[in-house]
């Protein structure tokens, strides 16, 4: 047993302050995440990590497990800011302003910067409410219900619950509730969707349409997606950002191994550890 | 010998064994102990209801439905009726879980929802649940010695200026209904606060993270998200409160002024079934008593309504926001 762990151990492990090569975007930028330092109390979780996510593109997160992947996307919209001990050093610049400047309140940031989660999370309401819930948040005055309509059927969960709009969210399966919080969370066409390994509970066939969203979605706006799923990532992202694990220094210090287009991250990867993590040699 | 045709067949490595006589013994013992701890709570309840029924038969034979809507309740002439008993039991009791809800709540979102550091909400904790362990006599003597007097000068100024209101339409001249259901208010907040606590602390985080991260305030989080997801164990605490209001006995007798009347005024003094039992008892004779088992029953009736009715109320919404059937 300990073998097997000694070998990941010295994949994982980079001596020195390793930083990955820039990315250079090639396209115009909205949210450029320059991360120095993410803490958790006094654990380091995050350390030197630049990723610029770029307009109309989705950009793929992957990585092993606590390697901080979901850390810093949760930073970009400061979802983070509900852990008591979470601290931010660094900056997120989204269009032309830092995120966490300290006018900013983490609300409007949100409002801009929707997200879907891991795991399915619906409100205690019934399921058109639930769909409504960000449309009421912000106001909207136009056709309440087309726009539910609209985001159920692009979440691919119209012909589920169709006949049944009125009947709680939470009586719904473990899938179906996840397209829900799809549904809720592109209800308000966020300007950019960050989406925390959104298909993990889905059977295959949802998770592609929920991939063809991905790729519909770009049209108009910015998707960030973390995935374990590496097919996931060649599928969809246009840019991969490959994240490891810092041991060296007793912690578990999750940095940027290398970022690129995701062809070229699975292709011809310029890191040896990102070639073995593509290759399914240690996870 | 256990029954196990699996042990030859399988695997000689495999360490699996069946639960030995002792184990399936252990088990049964466990479910027929707590049959019989169910089961013995039920006979009790029936036998208290049957007892009471028995001792209040005479009164029921005589006094008939006549004994609910009768507001007089006069030993020598054998006249009884608990009308005013049993408006003033449910309208203190209302403006009790009134008050002593909406702080209850109030409490219950100020611990759960991240306004004091999580020590602080220990210390709030521990004295709201304090105040469930003060004695009812002493809140009754806290009533008369503090409550009132303070009280009276508030009530001749509501009652001067806004005397045409009907809560406010008489002077409150010593106990009456506003200090009893205040007193009585404080003894619901504990139960209401502690239920509320635990129904907002039952919501899962991911609930409150789905919430925040819409983009909602954390004004619009409590009230769009949190309030309806903790509704059913909210509501629970409330039929709670309002049966514990319903029973109070001491302080009430202390405080409400022991009067037949049935007013909307906070400041007359009124009468509630529990005090009319604890005051009249000691002296009543063999027939009063048989009329007091009957007022015990009313008392023990609209207990059981109230109960249903929160029941089915939080199974509604159960249904309606949890989807659960």
């Amino acid at each position: 047993m300990s073998l097997i762990d000694d070998k990941v151990m010295d994949t994982l492990t980079h001596q020195g302050d390793f930083i990955a090569t820039p990315y250079e975007p090639k396209g115009p930028v909205v949210i450029d995440c320059d991360v120095k330092n993410i803490y958790y109390g006094d654990f380091r979780a995050v350390r030197d990590s630049r990723i610029p996510i770029e307009k109309n593109k989705v950009t793929g997160f992957i990585g092993p497990s606590g390697c901080g992947k979901s850390t810093v996307l949760r930073s970009m919209n400061r979802m983070n800011d509900l852990v008591e001990s979470f601290r931010f050093d660094g900056k997120v610049q989204y269009h032309d302003h830092d995120i966490y400047d300290k006018k900013v309140d983490p609300v409007i940031v949100r409002r801009y910067i929707g997200m879907v989660f891991q795991l399915p999370n619906p409100f205690s309401m019934s399921i058109y409410d639930n769909v409504a819930f960000g449309l009421r948040l912000n106001n909207y005055k136009g056709d309440e219900e087309e726009m539910v309509v609209k985001a159920l059927k692009r979440a691919a969960i119209w012909n589920d619950v169709k006949d049944k709009l009125k009947n709680s969210g939470l009586s719904l399966s473990g899938g179906q509730q996840q397209r829900l919080c799809i549904a809720r969370a592109i209800a308000t066409e966020p300007d950019v969707l960050l989406m925390d390994e959104p298909a993990s509970a889905l059977d295959p066939i949802a998770t592609r349409q929920i991939e063809e969203l991905m790729v519909e979605l770009k049209e108009d706006y910015t998707v960030a997606l973390v995935t374990h799923n590496m097919q996931q990532a060649t599928r969809v992202a246009d840019v991969t950002a490959f994240m490891g694990v810092d041991i060296s220094k007793g912690g578990r210090t999750g940095y940027l191994v290398e970022m690129n287009e995701t062809r070229k991250v699975f292709e011809d990867p310029e890191q040896e550890l990102t070639k073995e993590y593509v290759r399914g040699e240690f996870s | 010998m256990i029954f196990d045709p699996f042990k030859a067949s399988a695997s000689d490595k495999t360490l699996s064994m069946p639960p030995s006589q002792a184990d399936f013994l252990r088990d049964s013992a466990f479910r027929y102990l707590a049959y019989f701890g169910a089961l013995s709570i039920v006979l009790l309840v029936a036998y208290i209801v049957f007892e009471l029924g028995v001792q209040a038969l005479p009164a029921i034979q005589t006094h008939g439905f006549g004994f609910i809507t009768g507001t007089t309740w006069n030993a020598s002439e054998e006249e009884f009726g608990v009308l005013p008993e049993i408006w003033g039991t449910l309208y203190s009791s209302l403006i009790a879980l009134i008050i002593g809800g909406t702080f209850g709540v109030g409490i219950a979102i100020f611990l759960t929802q991240g306004f004091v550091h999580a020590k602080m909400e220990v210390t709030f904790r521990t004295i709201i649940e304090l105040l469930a362990a003060i004695p009812s006599v002493v809140y009754g003597l806290w009533g008369i010695y503090v409550l009132i007097p303070m009280l009276v000068p508030v009530a001749q100024w509501l009652h001067e200026t806004l005397g045409w209101f009907p809560l406010f339409s008489t002077e409150l001249g010593g106990p009456g209904l506003a200090p009893a259901a205040l007193v009585l208010a404080i003894m619901v907040l504990p139960t209401v606060a502690a239920i509320s606590t635990d129904a907002f602390r039952r919501i899962p985080y991911k609930v409150k993270e789905a919430a925040y991260g819409m983009g909602a305030t954390k004004w619009e989080v409590i009230l769009k998200v949190m309030l309806p997801t903790a509704s059913s164990g909210i509501l629970a605490g409330l039929v709670l409160g309002f049966g514990r209001a319903l029973g109070e006995t001491m302080a009430l007798a202390m405080l409400i002024g022991n009067v037949n009347n049935i007013s909307l005024s906070l400041f007359d003094p009124a009468n509630t079934l529990a005090s009319l039992l604890a005051s009249t008892f000691p002296e009543a004779g063999q027939i009063e008593i048989q009329a007091l088992m009957y007022a015990a029953l009313v008392l023990l009736a609209i207990t059981l309504v109230v109960n249903l009715l929160g029941l089915a109320v939080q199974q509604y919404t159960m249904r309606k926001f949890e989807g659960k059937k």
